[in-house]
């Protein structure tokens, strides 16, 4: 368990105030000047040592992600990116971060912006947020007053803006890609990597997308030192993490944790355990709607961390994690997130815009149980067909809960069939 | 260069490509739908993906760069099995009716889906169904049909530079539309038609008329024009059922206009199939020797200096060098290929050929337009201006009204004394033109057409001195010539001779009396207000202005109905090919002249076209080389005087430019819709 000395948002909750005073007494701002003196390559070092994995779902190493952009400035000036488009369902750390800590996240932005030559941060935050862009705004104004960013950011001599853009309203353009291309005023649809951001990016620029998490944390590790931070939590999975519980718990919250938390331990302790006692567990999606679903018996016993759900078949993701008891109609369930992804398909290549809608319509029988057994297996190949032959990654998502489904719950779905076939023909 | 191995064996490829180039360079050929060489890439169809070491997911070999070391399969069972997967998604929603679908037969989807369809469908939910959109009188929809390739909106965007086409929604309910549903506001929107690998979009006027394999091609090439864009005419039987662009990626690359597509149903109206002879005021039909007959009566006891020919826009080179010489055998030199009083030097050929080529205008790095609008002039030629602007670095700069021409221009001023102020150094535009390395200058057809035409293209000619614009190896004067005889005729010396009168004297004279005869070889552009005084001869394809003052009508062959060669404005020596046979009594024209020389006593030694195109040959060398430039040497040519008073440009209506599209009903709805023509109709009205 997490000892609350190695917290890094200890507002979280927003009981004190997530304004400047607040957060510089929390810490935040504290000589911010030294980490920029560090500079650019001993920050990015140190951030790979730190071994933070991106927060936003993929988790890839945020301080290598940082070392791609071009050592220097050339023609074309560098960005960063903060992926505030927080759609994943289930998942809301980041809301939190930009609500109670906003000023970790802009902090956090200047350090890793000038790690990345970028004089310029866009905080692309989901449109549906407005008390968030208003809190954060705030903040933003609050750091341009206190001159910790603006032309002299903190006194360094770095020019750093902060723009907080708010998105419409598509989980798509929570994708990297499609995030710059809305950023840029254009229709959001993943672009086709490569080239990639660092290379070309915003408005043709060389760019880095980071996750509002993984940049919030920057200037604590790099204030506390990457060993703290790689000695919380199992080997290539450390540090703490926001973990988000919701369903059937009887008190559902968003906490951090160290990662490779046991998930029962983190249900039991933070959420006040399952609804009816962990015996009554069914199954839990452990990292937001696009990983797939674990059965009790894997939840049992399996850590929440990138490796080990990995080994699982699943995933950490954003590490929102869905519990589901007994009383829920898990092929329901499955069959609401295949409608999302349907509903939030961009359309623009083939799999995923005719799969997302056959996979979601199959989903919607197979909850009545008007189909047939054979059509699991078609099902099944189906999500075979999208996987990983798409542009961006949502085909991926939609595919996967349901193959998360099939390969825990199958008996289940072929009960239903076979339970409405006898209905149908004891009617008859 | 790079090496890639493909399915085992290594190739040597140019850095920058694409792996579905280097497969097709290797031989390999890759399934595609969104992809196109002469559009950007988007990467949707995902119809082309390939396995590659290294790579935990397959990549969309359309998209991705090859690098070094990179080995590529592209045959292996997981292959297929994924470009199945695509298919079958493409299938899904894809409406099973190929038979009364006018694609069949040439569909990309019902191609592949013969090597990559499986034997039954899977998909046992409703089908998606999505409602037609209206994009105007040349494009017919059938949506539900539609892949959501975005060929078409990459060609409007891009190619044709109108934001006209879209993708609207988004997942399944993604549709292409034109956002207002208007008709597209592009030349070249019929593009789009054989850019759709799939039935969505097709010909309106072509709509269930003919299959594919029923339709015998001929290669030919358009005269609706002067760029001589390469076409493919299909015909059935004695009709032609449309028009198709050909490959040709000096001329047209793969576009061809509105017009050349679609102006062919013009050829079965109006048309003359037979011999006309004007008696008591009125025209009746006749057999050829009445038509011959009433000709040579005409002609009779007239001095050579009282007969004129004038050579029409459609004329090819084979029936002006005949007539040609058939006046000059009777003792004329009264004639004029340049029926709109073009003041082009013809001693010069620089003066009146595109000689940068159009394929050049890629090498240019600096424009002048003076009084010419190639969006109507030449829209195949536009898009090449605007695929030059695209690759960025290209100031244009434009004299004459303001008008869209689908590539941002500085539009310097409309009066013809600009054009003086750049000449002589004093404009600021004068200076990029100067600092350009290949500096081009673009007069219209119709600048150099006004009465001070010829001081218009001695200040043209002295602004590419200024600008040093003709090098060893650039020159970049050119005239953008709109009709198709026009460079043929300017070749083949279809001028006034010694002591001889051009077209705007013939008509002068046929008014004072003085010209008695005139032979119009389809020439309709002429003002015929004064025709009705001499004795008109008129030869052409068309019921159109000079069949109508004529006294004989001597029923010719269109483009589609003769082999016949042009030259398009770049001087390009072309040929097209009989698709079709003459309706009626019409013959093909040279033949229609060696016969009637005969009844005149003026036989001309040609029996056989081969001894035509010989004749071709011996009256200008260019004619020599076939789809081939002669480079023509610079020299002084315009001469110097005041200009003044705006261009005006030459071209009312982009559909209705000659007989053909006049008889056009497709071209008259575009006229109507698309230029606005129809606004005020009321119901009595067509």
């Amino acid at each position: 368990m997490l000892a609350d000395k190695d917290r890094i948002f200890t507002n979280i909750y927003g009981f004190d105030s997530p304004w400047l005073d607040g957060a510089r007494a929390r810490g935040d701002w504290d000589g911010t000047n030294k980490l920029i003196e560090l500079g650019r390559d001993k920050i990015i070092d140190e951030m790979k040592e730190s071994g933070l994995r991106g927060r936003g779902g993929a988790g890839f190493p945020t301080g290598v992600k940082w070392s791609f952009m071009p050592k220097e400035i050339g023609t074309r000036p560098h960005y960063l990116v903060i992926n505030a488009d927080e759609g994943e369902p289930g998942t809301c750390k980041d809301r939190e971060i930009m609500r109670s800590e906003p000023h970790k996240l802009i902090e956090g932005a200047l350090v890793a912006s000038f790690a990345m030559g970028a004089h310029a941060a866009y905080c692309y935050v989901r449109g549906e947020f407005h008390h968030e862009i208003d809190c954060l705004q705030r903040a933003v104004d609050e750091a341009y007053e206190a001159g910790l960013i603006g032309d002299d950011a903190c006194g360094t001599g770095w020019k750093f803006d902060f723009y907080v853009h708010s998105g419409a309203g598509a989980y798509i353009c929570g994708e990297e890609t499609s995030l710059i291309e809305s950023l840029e005023g254009k229709k959001g649809q993943p672009r086709l990597k490569p080239p990639f951001p660092a290379g070309v990016g915003v408005w043709g620029c060389p760019t880095t997308v980071n996750n509002v998490e993984s940049i919030a944390v920057a200037p604590t590790i790099l204030r506390r030192g990457a060993d703290w931070f790689s000695g919380i939590g199992r080997p290539n999975n450390v540090g703490t993490k926001l973990f988000n519980i919701s369903g059937h718990v009887n008190q559902p919250c968003t906490v951090e944790e160290e990662m490779g938390i046991p998930l029962k331990e983190l249900i039991e302790r933070h959420a006040g355990g399952v609804r009816g006692g962990w015996d009554n567990l069914l199954c839990v999606i452990p990292g937001g709607a696009s990983v797939p679903v674990l059965p009790k018996s894997i939840c049992d016993d399996v850590l929440m961390d990138f490796d080990s759900l990995r080994e699982q078949r699943s995933g950490l993701g954003t590490a929102a994690v869905m519990v589901m008891d007994k009383s829920t109609d898990v092929i329901k369930a499955i069959a609401r997130l295949s409608a999302f992804y349907k509903h939030e398909s961009c359309g623009q290549c083939t799999p995923c815009r005719e799969g997302t809608g056959w996979m979601a319509r199959v989903m919607q029988r197979m909850v009545s149980g008007d189909a047939h057994i054979d059509e699991i297996d078609t099902l099944e190949e189906v999500t075979r067909q999208v996987e990983g032959h798409t542009i961006c990654a949502l085909g991926d998502a939609a595919a996967w809960p349901i193959q998360g489904l099939i390969r825990h719950f199958r008996p289940e779905m072929e009960k239903r069939i076979l339970d409405n076939i006898a209905r149908r023909s004891a009617a008859e | 260069m790079p090496k890639i191995t493909i399915d085992g064996t290594e190739h040597e490829v140019d850095a920058g490509m694409t792996i579905l180039q280097a497969c097709e360079q290797a031989g390999k050929e890759v399934p595609r739908f969104c992809y196109h060489d002469r559009l950007s890439i988007a990467g949707n169809c995902r119809m082309c993906l390939v396995q590659m070491e290294r790579s935990p997911k397959p990549v969309a070999s359309c998209a991705m760069p090859v690098a070094d070391g990179m080995v590529v399969y592209t045959d292996t069972p997981e292959v297929k099995k994924m470009r199945q997967g695509v298919m079958e998604f493409l299938l899904i929603n894809h409406p099973l009716d190929c038979p009364i679908c006018d694609q069949g037969g040439e569909c990309d989807l019902q191609d592949q889906a013969m090597a990559y369809g499986m034997d039954h469908g899977r998909y046992k939910e409703n089908k998606r169904a999505v409602e037609d959109k209206h994009m105007g009188p040349l494009i017919k929809t059938i949506m539900t049909r539609c892949i959501h390739c975005t060929r078409c909106v990459r060609f409007s965007t891009e190619v044709a530079g109108v934001t006209d086409m879209g993708l609207i929604g988004r997942g399944e309910n993604a549709e292409i539309v034109t956002y207002l549903d208007q008709a597209v506001s592009s030349e070249l929107s019929g593009n789009v038609i054989d850019l759709c690998p799939v039935g969505a979009l097709t010909s309106k006027p072509y709509a269930f008329a003919a299959r594919p394999w029923e339709l015998k091609k001929t290669e030919s090439v358009d005269v609706s024009d002067a760029q001589g864009c390469a076409i493919r005419v299909d015909s059935r039987g004695p009709e032609v059922m449309r028009v198709l662009p050909r490959l040709n990626e000096d001329v047209n690359e793969e576009w061809i206009s509105d017009k050349t597509r679609y102006c062919v149903d013009g050829l079965k109206r109006q048309r003359l199939d037979q011999p006309y002879v004007r008696v008591k005021g009125k025209l009746q039909p006749a057999t050829w020797p009445e038509a011959f007959a009433a000709v040579a009566k005409a002609i009779k006891g007239k001095q050579g200096s009282e007969i004129a020919a004038i050579a029409g826009d459609l004329a090819d080179c084979e029936s002006m060098l005949v007539l040609k010489e058939l006046m000059v055998g009777l003792g004329s030199t009264n004639m004029d290929c340049r029926q709109d009083g073009s003041k082009v030097d013809p001693a010069q050929r620089a003066s009146y050929i595109f000689n940068s080529t159009i394929a050049g205008i890629e090498d240019a790095d600096a424009l002048l337009i003076v009084g010419a609008n190639p969006r109507w002039e030449a829209p195949v030629l536009n898009a090449r201006i605007r695929k030059r602007y695209l690759m960025g670095k290209f100031p244009i700069a434009a004299i004459g009204p303001a008008i869209d021409l689908s590539y941002p221009v500085d539009w310097l001023g409309e009066d013809a004394d600009i054009l003086a102020q750049i000449a002589a150094g004093t404009h600021p535009f004068a200076e990029i033109l100067k600092t350009a390395e290949r500096p081009m200058i673009i007069v219209g057809s119709g600048a150099v057409a006004r009465p001070d035409g010829a001081a218009v293209l001695g200040l043209a000619r002295q602004a590419a001195d200024a600008a040093g614009a003709v090098t060893a190896d650039w020159n970049g004067f050119n005239v953008l010539q709109r009709a198709a005889s026009r460079v043929g005729g300017l070749d083949l010396g279809f001028v006034p001779g010694e002591g001889g009168m051009d077209t705007g004297r013939i008509l002068d004279g046929a008014a004072t009396g003085a010209v008695k005869v005139i032979y119009l070889l389809g020439a309709d552009e002429i003002d015929t207000k004064d025709l009705d005084k001499p004795f008109v001869i008129y030869q052409g394809h068309h019921g159109d202005a000079g069949a109508h003052v004529a006294d004989v009508i001597l029923p010719g062959a269109a483009y589609t109905e003769k082999d016949a060669t042009y030259v398009n404005l770049e001087g390009r020596v072309q040929r097209g090919q009989l698709a079709v046979y003459p309706p009626g009594d019409a013959r093909e024209d040279w033949k229609i002249i060696r016969a009637l020389s005969d009844t005149l006593n003026a036989t001309l030694p040609y029996t056989t076209l081969a001894d035509v195109r010989r004749g071709l040959v011996k009256a200008n060398p260019v004619f020599q080389g076939i789809d081939d430039i002669q480079a023509a040497p610079w020299g002084e040519f315009g001469t110097t005087g005041e200009v003044s008073g705006a261009f005006t440009y030459p071209i009312a209506n982009f559909y209705m430019t000659d007989p053909i599209s006049r008889a056009s009903a497709t071209m008259a709805e575009c006229t109507d819709e698309i230029l606005g023509g129809g606004e005020g109709k009321t119901g009595t009205d067509g």
